[in-house]
C-alpha cells in the first residue's frame, strides 16, 4: 500500500504487530468479560450496519430483475416470497436498445483515451520534474500542487466557449481533453513523487548503455513506475467512467455516455425504472469489476490523495 | 464517481525506502551534472519537451479558465456590460441562490462530520471482528460506483409509496407496529344500503340489532390488494344470547353478484372493528374473523351497530423523504452511504499505525474501552481525522450529481446547492453566465486555504 502513512501523517503500520505481542499483560477478569460482551455488541452492530449498507443496492438489483409490471405495484422485497418473479427481460430489452449500447461505447471511447492520456502526459511531466533540471522547477511544481484542489466548476463556462471556438464543443474529443487536463495535477504529483525514488544509478547505467531520453523514459522509467501508474490509471478510469457533470456539458448530446443517457430518463423516475434499474447496473459492472480486480491499487490511489 | 479523494492533504505517493530519500539521491547525481544539462545529462530543451503537453493542457483548460471566469464574473448576462460586483451581490441576495448557499453550508458541516464519525466507528470496530475485511468491502464498495447510479439507487429507496420505497416500507411497518393500521381504507357501504355516515367516517346501521337475526353488513370500495388474500365470507349463524353478523366485500369478480346479498365467492372483510352503540355510548365491540363474522355479547341487543371510521381511514403513508423539508438530509444520507467507506479506509490505515502499547497501557491502568477510545485512540488519530474531514469538505463543496438526480423536479429548488445553481446558471434553466462565473469563483475562493496549505506543506517537505 503506497502512502497510507503519508496521508495519515502517522507512523508506519509495522508497529502494530509489535504492540500486540509486547503487551502480554494480565487484564482483570471484569475487563475481559466486558470486552467479550462489547465484542458481541460490536458484531451485532456491524452486521446491522452491513445489511443497511447493502440494502439500497440489493433493492435496485432485485427491482431490475423483476417484471416492470410487478415493480410498479409492489416492493422488490416481495421477490423473497416469490423468486419466480425474477427475470432478465429488462436487461435483454436494454441491451437490444441501441441508444443504450451506443452510450456504453461512448463511455468507453471517452474513458480509455482520457486514462491513457493522463498517464502518458502526467508521466512525461512527472519524470521531468523528478529527474531533470530546468529553471524554476520547484516553483512550477508548487503551481501543480496548487492546482490539485481547483474545482472543475471554474472551467465549465470558459472551456465550453473555448471548445466552441475550435469546434470540439459537444464532442468526445472535448470531454477527453477536459478530463485529461483536470486529471493532470494529481497525475504529475503522484508520479513525480514516485519517480523521484528511482535510484539514479539505474538511470545513469541505462544512459551509459546509450539509451536516449525517450528510450530511457519508455523502457526504464515507465516500467519502474508500474505501481504508481496502476493506481493513477484505475483512479482516473473510475473517475471518468463515472463522471456525469463534464459529459453533461461537453459530450455530444446525440451520442452521450451512459451516465448522461440514463440521467435523461430520471425525470420520469417512476415510469422509467425498467430502464434506469438495469441501466444503472450495467453502468456499474465495469467500475465494480475494476474495483474488485484492483482493490489494492484503488485503495492506494485513494490514500495517495487524489484531489479533484 | 468519487471525483475526489484526499483533497486536503496532498501527500507523497510511495513511502521513501529508508535511507534513500529524494534529496540525497539528487545530491549524489548533482555532482556530476553539467551546467546546461539535466541531472542525467540531457539537454534542457528535452525537459521542455517532456513538460510541454502537460503545460499546454493545464494552461489552456485549467489556468486560463480561472482567469477568464474571474473576468467574466464582472460582466452581465450578455457578457458586454461591466457590472462590477453585482453578480457576487446577486449570489448572496437572490432567493434561489441563497438557498443554495445555505444548503451548501449544511452539507459542508453535516456530511463530512457524519461520514468521518461513522468511518471512525467502523474502523475501530472492524479491527475486532474476524470478518472485518468483508464488512469494509461492503461499506467501501459504493465509492466505486457513479453518483448517478447511487442517485438512482436512492431514488428508489426514497420512493413515497411504501409498497415500493424501502425507507417508507420500514417507516410504515414501524409505525403500524405501534398504531393499528386501518384494515380497509376507502371501503364504504353502498348508498342504498341505508347506513348513516357520520363526520368522523363511521357508518351506523339505523335499525337496532337483535340477538336472533344475524346482521349483514355489505361494503364496497375496498382496495383490491387489501382484499386479494381474504377468505370467502360466511353468513353468521345465530347464537343464543349473542348478537352476530357478517361484514364482507359485496362485490363478485366478473360481475353477477346481487347487491346486499352474500353471494358465494364474495370475500370476507376480516379485522374490521364493530361496535354496539347505545345513546352514544359504546356498550360492546368486536372484530370480524377471517370469514367476516363477528359476535357481540347479548348485552348489545337493541343497540345500534356502528363501524368506526378507523376501519376506513387512509393508512399512514410514511414520510415524504424528498419533500421540501427533508430532501437535503435525505440526499446527505445517500452521500454518507457513498463516502463513509472512504473515511473508514483512511482511518483504518491510521489506526494500524497506532502503537498498541499505548492502548494496552491505558487498559492496564484501568481505563474502560470507551475511555481508551476517547482519550487515547481519537487524539492519536487526530491528524488522520483532520485530513479526512478536509478532503470530504472539499468534495462536498462541489456536490452536484446526487442532488441533480435524487431531488425531484418539484423540490429541486429546496435542495439547491452551489454547483447545481452554477450548472443551471451556466447551461440550464436560468442562464446568466455572469452569475455562473461568480459562483465558480466563489467555489474556488473557498478552496484557496487548502490550496495554500498544500503548497506550504510540500515546500516544507522539500526543504527538509
Amino acid at each position: 500500500m503506497t502512502s497510507a502513512e503519508g496521508v495519515a501523517a502517522v507512523r508506519v503500520p509495522a508497529e502494530a504487530e509489535r504492540g500486540r505481542s509486547g503487551a502480554g499483560v494480565r487484564r482483570s477478569l471484569v475487563s475481559r468479560l466486558a470486552a467479550r460482551a462489547g465484542g458481541g455488541a460490536a458484531r451485532f452492530f456491524l452486521i446491522v450496519v452491513g445489511l443497511v449498507w447493502l440494502t439500497p443496492t440489493v433493492g435496485l438489483l432485485l427491482s431490475s430483475l423483476r417484471d416492470p409490471a410487478d415493480v410498479g405495484i409492489s416492493g422488490w422485497w416481495k421477490v423473497f416470497g416469490d423468486p419466480g418473479q425474477l427475470t432478465f427481460d429488462s436487461y435483454g430489452d436494454l441491451l437490444s436498445n441501441e441508444a443504450i449500447t451506443d452510450s456504453l461505447w461512448t463511455t468507453a471511447a471517452i474513458t480509455v483515451p482520457a486514462t491513457a492520456l493522463v498517464v502518458l502526459v502526467g508521466a512525461l511531466a512527472g519524470y521531468a520534474f523528478a529527474c531533470m533540471d530546468f529553471p524554476g522547477r520547484d516553483g512550477w511544481f508548487l503551481v501543480v500542487v496548487g492546482l490539485l484542489v481547483v474545482p472543475v466548476q471554474i472551467a465549465l463556462i470558459p472551456v465550453a466557449k473555448l471548445f466552441g471556438e475550435i469546434g470540439i464543443f459537444e464532442s468526445t474529443t472535448g470531454v477527453v481533453l477536459f478530463h485529461t487536463a483536470f486529471g493532470l495535477p494529481f497525475a504529475i504529483f503522484l508520479l513525480r513523487n514516485f519517480f523521484a525514488e528511482i535510484p539514479r544509478e539505474l538511470l545513469e547505467a541505462a544512459r551509459l548503455d546509450g539509451a536516449g531520453e525517450l528510450r530511457l523514459f519508455f523502457r526504464v522509467v515507465l516500467p519502474l513506475g508500474g505501481p504508481a501508474i496502476a493506481s493513477l490509471a484505475i483512479f482516473q478510469f473510475l473517475w471518468v467512467w463515472n463522471d456525469m457533470l463534464v459529459a453533461l456539458i461537453f459530450a455530444d448530446s446525440g451520442n452521450p455516455p451512459i451516465t448522461v443517457a440514463l440521467q435523461q430518463q430520471v425525470r420520469q423516475f417512476g415510469n422509467n425504472i425498467d430502464v434506469l434499474g438495469p441501466g444503472a447496473f450495467i453502468s456499474m459492472v465495469v467500475p465494480l469489476a475494476v474495483f474488485f480486480a484492483f482493490q489494492r491499487q484503488f485503495v492506494s490511489g485513494v490514500m495517495a490523495g487524489a484531489v479533484k | 464517481m468519487s471525483t475526489a479523494t484526499a483533497g486536503g492533504a496532498a501527500v507523497p505517493g510511495p513511502p521513501p525506502p529508508e535511507g534513500q530519500s529524494s534529496p540525497k539521491g539528487r545530491g549524489a547525481a548533482g555532482g556530476r551534472r553539467g551546467r546546461k544539462t539535466t541531472i542525467l545529462g540531457a539537454p534542457r530543451w528535452v525537459a521542455g519537451l517532456f513538460l510541454l503537453p502537460a503545460l499546454l493542457l493545464l494552461g489552456a483548460l485549467v489556468v486560463y479558465p480561472i482567469g477568464y471566469s474571474l473576468w467574466r464574473s464582472f460582466f452581465d448576462a450578455s457578457g458586454d456590460g461591466f457590472v462590477g460586483l453585482d453578480n457576487y451581490q446577486e449570489v448572496f441576495s437572490d432567493g434561489a441562490i441563497r438557498t443554495a448557499v445555505k444548503n451548501n453550508l449544511i452539507w459542508v458541516i453535516v456530511a463530512p462530520s457524519v461520514a468521518t464519525a461513522l468511518g471512525l466507528i467502523f474502523a475501530v470496530l472492524t479491527e475486532r471482528v474476524r470478518w472485518g475485511t468483508a464488512f469494509r468491502l461492503v461499506v467501501f464498495m459504493p465509492m466505486a460506483i457513479s453518483m448517478l447510479a447511487a442517485g438512482i439507487i436512492f431514488r428508489l429507496v426514497y420512493e413515497q409509496d411504501p409498497e415500493r420505497g424501502v425507507a417508507n416500507a420500514i417507516t410504515v411497518t414501524v409505525h403500524d407496529t405501534f398504531a393499528d393500521r386501518p384494515p380497509f381504507p376507502g371501503a364504504h357501504p353502498r348508498p342504498e344500503a341505508g347506513l348513516d355516515e357520520s363526520a368522523d367516517g363511521s357508518y351506523t346501521v339505523p335499525s337496532a340489532v337483535s340477538a336472533d337475526s344475524p346482521q349483514l353488513v355489505p361494503l364496497v370500495g375496498a382496495k383490491r390488494r387489501d382484499v386479494s388474500g381474504a377468505a370467502d365470507a360466511a353468513a353468521a349463524r345465530p347464537e343464543p344470547g349473542k348478537v352476530t353478523g357478517t361484514v364482507w366485500f359485496d362485490f363478485t369478480r366478473g360481475g353477477g353478484g346481487r347487491h346486499g346479498v352474500l353471494d358465494p365467492g364474495e370475500k370476507a372483510l376480516a379485522g374490521v372493528t364493530v361496535q354496539a352503540v347505545r345513546d352514544g355510548e359504546v356498550v360492546a365491540s368486536a372484530t370480524t374473523r377471517s370469514d367476516g363474522t363477528y359476535t357481540l355479547p347479548g348485552s348489545a341487543a337493541g343497540a345500534q351497530l356502528r363501524l368506526p371510521g378507523d376501519n376506513f381511514d387512509e393508512p399512514y403513508n410514511g414520510v415524504d423523504w424528498l419533500g421540501p423539508s427533508l430532501v437535503t438530509p435525505a440526499i446527505i444520507a445517500s452521500y454518507v452511504w457513498m463516502w463513509a467507506g472512504f473515511a473508514m479506509v483512511l482511518i483504518a490505515a491510521g489506526l494500524a499505525s497506532v502503537p498498541r502499547e499505548l492502548l494496552e497501557a491505558a487498559r492496564v491502568d484501568g481505563a474502560s474501552e470507551w475511555q481508551v477510545f476517547r482519550r487515547v485512540t481519537v487524539p492519536l488519530l487526530a491528524p488522520v481525522l483532520a485530513v479526512v474531514m478536509v478532503t470530504l469538505m472539499i468534495n462536498v463543496l462541489k456536490i452536484f450529481d446526487l442532488v441533480y438526480i435524487i431531488a425531484p423536479g418539484t423540490t429541486q429548488d429546496d435542495a439547491n446547492v452551489l454547483a447545481l445553481q452554477l450548472f443551471q446558471s451556466s447551461f440550464g434553466t436560468d442562464v446568466n453566465q455572469g452569475v455562473g462565473s461568480a459562483i465558480s469563483v466563489f467555489l474556488l475562493v473557498l478552496v484557496v486555504p487548502v490550496m495554500l496549505f498544500n503548497i506550504r506543506r510540500i515546500r516544507r517537505e522539500r526543504r527538509r
